[in-house]
């Protein structure tokens, strides 16, 4: 055996996030869902979800995240919560509180869900709406009170991005009015409608400068406690996240119509087997599916990443970005300033400093305009 | 004083947002909050899946002694309670 080339045994996918459908109330212009989601095949029923959740646990996965779309658009929710409160797992719910009235949330609580992230949904128009304090507002209160009132900690997802980051001080007085514990002011990273969008949403510099500094100076504030994350966008660091602590070593997705991914926006790669959880079980995708075994270990990296002392750390950055920006998802990641491609990154910042003109309007996520860009 | 010290008279259980687990896939006992996990020593985990919120510290060191025919644990499980109590994966019981 060659103990250099061969990954060793996988553990278990200790997290799992089940995409429940890619329906949305929102539209948002940001959104990491795939563009092409129109096209993607029918939702899996109740029974399917079932069993994913319990192959899943045997498994040894442990927390559960319930994302989408908006996976309260699933009328079986409470069902497949209370399986998976039943098998063992920490259940998440990720959603924008958009549908989830008294009557839910009661349902929920009681079917065993362990925590609610809550996210401020935004497109220009709805931040607009919420600056001038109107009815996003009000839904986010009542939603937030229900939260509360159901001893949940209250916990924000704002992403942030070009069009509103600017606003980050405003953002911070909604929270504190909203009685957040938590908030994470999330800088959007561009997959999915991002990526599309990039240009129109990528900030400047200085925008991220000063509203860090108006994060500091709100932190600073005495008042009660609420711990806010600020997460600097990809672009403008100088080393690569340790995306998903490797592909295929923590992780494991499965999208709505049953596709199991090793993150979020690996669809994308090309080349690469995902089967779907109606075809073959979890523990040979897992396992022996190519598209969670090709960036195992480190015997797929070239340089700079192969020599690199840091590889242990950061796992040569995210595949997907490799893919978008260079075209080979085995280079490093371009955000690092050792990778030869790191001019890309660095020649997008630099066009977010400059004047905008001839801007492209935004494409919102919606069905329709899926379907417009892959007819 | 370290004020999040508990005296050997109070029962500490599992802090708030938090949940004990054995997980046989690890080996080992988790800790789980939202959308992360502690994977415990062995002993951090004999020590915590004790605390229920009726034994005391006190009572879980006796109980721990008893369980692993030693004796001496104490300081250990004080400075282990502590820690926990620090970082809230425990909490005091009502008295």
């Amino acid at each position: 055996m060659n103990g250099a080339r061969t990954a060793a045994q996988p553990g278990p996918p200790l997290w799992l996030l089940l995409e429940l459908t890619y329906r949305c109330p929102l539209h948002c212009a940001f959104c990491y869902n795939p563009t092409d989601f129109a096209r993607s095949g029918p939702e899996l029923g109740t029974e399917d979800w079932l069993r994913v959740l319990r192959e899943a646990r045997a498994l040894g996965s442990v927390q559960l995240g319930l994302s989408g779309g908006e996976p309260l658009a699933r009328e079986d929710l409470e069902i497949i919560v209370a399986e998976a409160h039943r098998l063992g797992f920490y259940v998440n719910l990720i959603t924008s509180g958009v549908g989830l009235t008294e009557a839910r949330i009661r349902a929920l609580k009681s079917a065993g869900l362990d925590h609610i992230q809550l996210s401020f949904q935004d497109s220009t128009r709805q931040m607009n709406d919420f600056l001038s304090s109107t009815r996003t507002f009000d839904l986010k209160s009542k939603v937030a009170a229900l939260i509360k009132q159901y001893d949940y900690p209250m916990v924000l997802n704002v992403v942030l991005h070009r069009l509103n980051i600017d606003h980050v001080g405003e953002i911070l007085e909604m929270a504190d009015r909203l009685g957040a514990d938590y908030v994470e002011l999330a800088n959007t990273q561009f997959y999915g409608w991002a990526w599309h969008n990039r240009d129109q949403l990528m900030p400047s510099r200085g925008q991220i400068e000063r509203a860090e500094e108006t994060t500091r100076r709100f932190r600073e504030r005495a008042g009660r406690p609420m711990r806010i994350f600020f997460v600097v966008p990809d672009y403008f660091e100088r080393r690569p996240k340790a995306c998903m602590n490797g592909l295929g070593s923590i992780f494991l997705t499965v999208t709505p119509d049953g596709t199991a991914l090793p993150c979020h926006a690996a669809r994308m790669l090309p080349g690469l087997e995902f089967p779907s959880v109606s075809a073959s079980s979890l523990r040979e995708i897992w396992f022996e599916s190519s598209g969670f075994n090709r960036f195992r270990g480190d015997a797929w990296m070239k340089e700079p990443c192969r020599s690199c002392p840091e590889k242990v750390r950061d796992f040569g950055g995210c595949r997907c970005q490799a893919y978008l920006l260079t075209g080979d998802a085995a280079n490093a990641d371009p955000v690092c300033d050792l990778s030869p491609h790191h001019h890309l990154v660095t020649e997008i910042v630099a066009r977010a400093e400059g004047p905008r003109c001839g801007e492209k309007p935004l494409v919102f996520r919606s069905p329709a305009n899926s379907s417009a860009l892959f007819p | 004083m370290n004020e999040s010290s508990m005296p050997p008279a109070s029962r500490p259980m599992i802090g708030r947002g938090f949940r004990l687990q054995w997980e046989p896939a690890q080996n080992a006992y988790v800790l789980l909050y939202p959308e992360g996990m502690i994977k415990l020593n062995a002993s951090a985990g004999e020590i915590m899946k004790r605390c229920s919120g009726e034994a005391t510290v006190a009572e879980i060191t006796a109980d721990l002694e008893r369980a692993f025919s030693t004796s001496g644990l104490a300081a250990e499980v004080a400075a282990f309670v502590d820690l926990a109590l620090q970082k809230q994966w425990l909490m005091a019981a009502a008295p």
